[in-house]
């Protein structure tokens, strides 16, 4: 290292989120005693413009080669503040973050441990930040494509937009068919349209389009590559099977959601009793003309909210959003076309939270649908008609109600095939079992994986105009690389002290990204930075320490240690 | 030093997509765990070097944690595969050494696992309570 290194610290209150738990000021005046360390401050928000201007200046006016920031965790505002580094001259590799809300004050009571334990954060962030060093970012080309996974109202939409602003877009629908779940819909909620005719124009415009290449009975098969230039192979799985190969730059996935099982509840009768069918059964049988039950016209027409959702013991813990209006709907239907039958709705809480749902929801009501709040117990026959039994939970009383027909309100589930995509694409599922976008907040279309974005039900139940508009928007967020043309890649990669590297190829041997070869000429290992995805495997295994990872060095990580353990004792 | 005022010094190595992701959710969450655990960031679970979890005992730390993604969800497809078997050989050294092997613990906690991670903490910290202070710890004193 050319020059002798000048630290700043800062130390973030986050209004009250680090300052209520650990003492910042304390903190702050021991930061400014560790060695090599010439400014240490403390401010309410350090992500605020003044927060950052202190850093600025601090940079300009002490010449910092360093600088750490103890606040939230890295994956919250790295970038912040890397930026807000890189503005006065300093790399942004030259800037660390100790994190001190999400893994300190957030998780302990105030005390005097808790402010240890952040004093020994910043402390290890202080070792590390003195030895890291310069790194370039690089920019790789990107592939100015993209591949769509799922053929439904969210893919299609995506699709659409991407085309639109010029690009080529591979949708790859894994059924025969076009439009998803929503094609096996009858009408909207609050609004009454026939879905079938708002999708097939879309189905059609996608079929259409000179830009889009459409794949179905397809399957996506194998993922490689990174963010800018994703290899795909995709299995067509029709009479004209074929393996085919893809480049894009960019994947939205789009897979949609199944639909809870209440075989699951037998309690139900679902299976067992005819007259029991599911809300997505009901689309079918109000879509195919005159509603009969055994050939004759329902009488009495119980719904039932809630059918393995919001039941953390025995089925699904959460709520999927949209039975509520959808069974609404139907209620609505039916009232509509048999103005004689008695229609309930038997439910736990009622959730209209929508644009127009409330409206929707006391119209249905005023048209004589009778909502009890009740807790079903189970089906049973007697005679030519079913019984629901059930606790009226505000009456505080048993009810049994007779039944030509049932209709379960059942939820939506992730797609059996999610955790196979999510291997493939090297994605994370939330504990709902959908897939987990980066941040639950602030960047509800990007995932963990740069590159790869989510639309639609695959991350959790929406309707229809939520889907579109978060498709529209990972659309929206995965046209920003292909427009640029341009991808950042990931500067923190392994580098080889040639000195040091015998060439014996066991780092070669481990790398997943195939990134290592010996070179012909000096015997030594090389690196591919822009196929290497800086995990560190091949350092960690290198018998001579040739292999390492810039910003993740062995002596950064060993000064980290020896920080940590000498404070502790 | 009683076992009873003893408070477990840990050294925690998380992967930076699943274990320290789920650490953070923990704090989200506002998760509490005891004050025991001072987390190191790496990319993935599969850059532990040994000698950094030979050095944190050596030097006195009572425990090591290596958090990674679950078996098949590993960011960079088979680095928590590698960790496994470094753990499985540096066991073995630990016990060579006279340490205990448990002293060093690696779970697979995902980024939605922020319960898991809190109550990994827990269990650990009153794990290492139970077994007493890394012997090392006297051992290097001059």
């Amino acid at each position: 290292m050319a020059r002798t290194p000048k630290v700043g610290v800062y130390i973030c209150h986050c209004g009250i989120n680090i300052a209520h738990t650990v003492d910042v000021e304390e903190v702050a005046g021991f930061a400014g005693r560790l060695p090599h360390v010439a400014v240490a401050r403390h401010y309410t928000y350090m992500c605020s413009d003044p927060g950052q201007n202190l850093i600025k200046q601090d940079i300009e006016e002490l010449g910092l080669t360093h600088v750490v920031v103890a606040a939230c965790s890295p994956l919250m505002h790295e970038t912040t503040f890397r930026l807000a580094c890189q503005e006065k001259g300093l790399n942004p590799y030259q800037f660390e973050m100790a994190n001190i809300r999400e893994q300190c004050s957030w998780v302990h009571a105030a005390g005097p441990e808790t402010t240890e334990k952040a004093k020994q954060l910043v402390a290890s962030g202080v070792s590390k930040a003195i030895l890291l060093e310069p790194l370039a970012e690089r920019e790789a080309e990107v592939t100015p494509a993209a591949l769509v996974i799922g053929g439904g109202v969210a893919g299609i939409h995506a699709a659409l937009d991407i085309a639109d602003a010029g690009f080529r877009v591979v949708l790859v629908e894994r059924g025969p068919a076009l439009g998803g779940r929503a094609m096996q819909l009858h009408k909207t909620f609050p609004t009454l349209e026939p879905v079938a005719g708002l999708i097939a124009p879309l189905i059609a415009r996608l079929l259409g389009h000179p830009r889009i290449e459409v794949l179905t009975e397809a399957e996506v098969t194998e993922v490689s590559g990174y963010y800018g230039n994703f290899e795909i192979e995709v299995a067509i799985r029709n009479p004209q099977s074929a393996i085919c190969n893809l480049q894009v730059g960019a994947i939205i996935v789009a897979t949609g959601y199944d639909l809870f099982d209440p075989t699951a509840l037998p309690e139900f009768g679902y299976g067992q009793y005819p007259e029991v069918i599911t809300g997505m059964e009901f689309e079918r049988l109000a879509a195919g003309g005159e509603i009969t039950v055994n050939g004759k016209t329902p009488q009495d027409v119980v719904f039932i909210h809630c059918v393995g959702s919001r039941d953390a013991h025995r089925a699904l813990p959460y709520c999927s959003r949209v039975c509520c209006m959808v069974t609404a709907r139907q209620a609505h239907e039916i009232q509509q076309r048999l103005p004689e039958a008695n229609v309930t709705v038997l439910y736990m809480d009622v959730r209209a939270f929508g644009k127009g749902f409330e409206e929707f929801y006391d119209e249905v009501r005023r048209e004589g649908v009778l909502y009890r709040r009740a807790n079903p117990s189970e089906i049973i026959r007697r005679g030519d008609k079913l019984i629901v039994r059930a606790e009226d939970t505000l009456l505080g009383e048993a009810v049994e109600l007779p039944a030509d027909l049932v209709v379960l309100a059942v939820g939506m589930t992730p797609r059996a095939d999610t955790e196979k995509l999510a291997a493939l694409l090297r994605l994370s599922r939330s504990p709902d079992g959908f897939f987990m976008e980066a941040h639950p907040k602030l960047r509800p279309v990007d995932t963990a994986t740069g590159g790869v974005f989510l639309a639609g039900c695959c991350q959790g139940p929406k309707d229809i105009p939520d889907t579109i508009a978060q498709a529209r928007a990972a659309a929206a967020a995965a046209m920003v690389p292909l427009m640029r043309g341009k991808v950042k890649v990931e500067a923190a990669v392994a580098f080889v002290e040639e000195e040091l590297c015998a060439g014996c190829g066991v780092c070669a041997e481990l790398c997943t990204y195939g990134a290592l070869a010996l070179h012909p000429v000096r015997g030594v290992m090389t690196v591919n930075p822009v196929l290497c995805q800086g995990c560190g495997a091949c350092a960690m295994a290198c018998p001579s320490g040739a292999m390492n990872l810039h910003h993740f060095t062995f002596d950064q990580v060993m000064a980290q240690v020896d920080t940590l353990v000498g404070h502790l004792s | 030093m009683s076992n009873s005022d003893f408070e477990p010094r840990i050294v925690a190595f998380l992967c930076n997509w699943c274990t320290y992701t789920g650490a953070d959710l923990a704090g989200t969450s506002r998760i509490q765990y005891p004050p025991n655990v001072r987390i190191i960031r790496l990319m993935c679970s599969g850059a532990v070097d040994p000698v950094y979890v030979l050095k944190a005992l050596l030097d006195g730390a009572d425990g090591v944690l290596i958090g990674g993604c679950h078996p098949g969800d590993c960011h960079y497809q088979t680095g928590n595969y590698k960790a496994r078997r470094r753990v499985a050989i540096l066991k073995e050294t630990l016990r060579q050494m006279g340490l205990e092997e448990d002293r060093l613990w690696l779970r697979w906690i995902s980024a939605s696992e922020g319960q898991r991670f809190a109550d990994t903490i827990t269990e650990m910290t009153a794990a290492l309570k139970a077994m007493g202070p890394n012997p090392m710890r006297r051992e290097w004193a001059v």
